[in-house]
């Protein structure tokens, strides 16, 4: 059953999110901490176990795959409704602080990626179905 | 037209799938007839959402872009926060956990870098146009760190409202940039496997930037961005307001 899967993630992401709010008063902050990481972790960890292979598994799979293809329209939702005009017009110092955090934190990435034991680039994307994201066809 | 209207205004998601449907059809179409798949669909449709939304501010003066346009409000609840979260962890769906575990360190490690970098560049900006108490240069500077953490920042130590403001729209700035930018470099920062994507999230931090920015560069990383990027306003919040204010109040 497709709703079994998109029960699962709505499970875990109201699990994670709700942990994330206890982390966040437990040390203080007006912000909700690693919710959605939280949530992710444990949309993996029920992805590799065997109890919760009915849930992840054929039709079921379905549901979380149909979400996770709807990433990017929702993405092209969320650029849409952004404001973009207090960006604009939050004049040279915010265009100025908000790009200069922008290029040296993309500079670091390589530098900071050394650290540890590295891990393969991924497969070059298909020319054409590659566009697509997975569970689309 | 006024039934067609009030049609639109009570079917608000619907329209929006439809909306972002075609922008997205017309995104891909430019990218493979135009520039031969050079530049992403998604990296075009992207951009479209962000000029559609500085027309939607611009036209009815409110803050949420093409949402705030009675007939595509829809766009609002599609793009908003809930199904932002809801589909990211959708595509955690597949991931393999050893990748997780081997960037750990170096993902952890981001966070804290990306935070202080950004702040030490806001707050030097904040200095480079004049300003000299303590409370602007750190709220400014947490505004680089993400426009959530300014604004949480600037409240707690008593910050003026043009200031936060002012924080607001330089975190903007960034997150808007990262959703753009990252594309473009992709290539030369070797954003390309799962252990850098996790680096990259930790150090830009922006939820919005880094799920743009990765969608438009390969939706494979997206997972990996993600999942450390959702640590990085708390740990901004949590350091904002007190490591970092105290030390740009001793030297101010």
């Amino acid at each position: 059953m497709i709703i079994y899967g998109v029960a699962l993630l709505s499970v875990c992401l109201v699990l994670g999110q709700y942990i994330g709010e206890l982390l966040g008063d437990f040390i203080g902050v007006q912000a909700n901490v690693g919710g959605v990481g939280i949530a992710m972790l444990f949309l993996v960890i029920a992805c590799s176990s065997s109890r919760f292979k009915s849930l992840t598994e054929g039709a079921s799979g379905i549901g979380i795959k149909f979400w996770s293809a709807m990433y990017i329209p929702i993405v092209v939702a969320m650029a849409a409704r952004q404001n973009v005009v207090a960006a604009v017009d939050g004049g040279l110092l915010a265009l100025l602080a908000g790009t200069t955090a922008v290029v040296v934190s993309f500079a670091l990435v390589p530098v900071i990626s050394k650290i540890g034991t590295q891990s393969e680039p991924l497969p070059p994307l298909g020319s054409d179905a590659g566009d697509n994201n997975k569970g689309e066809s | 037209m006024e039934l067609l209207e009030s049609v639109f205004i009570k079917n608000g998601l619907v329209v929006a799938f439809a909306a972002v449907g075609i922008v997205v059809w017309f995104s891909y179409f430019i990218s493979n007839k135009l520039t031969n798949g050079r530049i992403h669909g998604s990296a075009i449709a992207i951009s479209l959402g962000l000029v559609a939304a500085y027309c939607g501010g611009a036209l009815t003066g409110g803050k949420t872009g093409v949402a705030d346009i009675g007939l595509l409000t829809g766009v609002g609840l599609m793009g908003g926060g809930m199904m932002r979260d809801f589909a990211i962890v959708a595509t955690a769906f597949g991931v393999h956990i050893g990748e997780l575990k081997k960037a750990g360190l170096a993902g952890v490690i981001s966070i804290f870098a990306g935070v202080i970098v950004s702040f030490i560049v806001g707050a030097a900006i904040a200095v480079m146009f004049g300003y000299t108490d303590a409370i602007s240069i750190t709220t400014i500077g947490a505004g680089a760190v993400t426009y959530i953490v300014g604004p949480v920042t600037g409240t707690a130590i008593g910050a003026s409202s043009e200031i936060i403001a002012l924080s607001v729209a330089a975190g903007l700035v960034k997150s808007i940039l990262v959703m753009i930018g990252t594309p473009m470099v992709a290539k030369y920062i070797g954003l390309n496997n799962p252990q850098s994507a996790m680096v990259f999230g930790g150090l830009m931090g922006t939820t919005s930037g880094v799920a743009g920015g990765l969608a438009a560069t390969d939706p494979r990383l997206v997972p990996y961005g993600a999942m450390t990027a959702t640590f990085y306003t708390g740990v901004g919040c949590l350091m904002g307001p007190s490591v970092l204010f105290l030390i740009v109040n001793a030297i101010y």
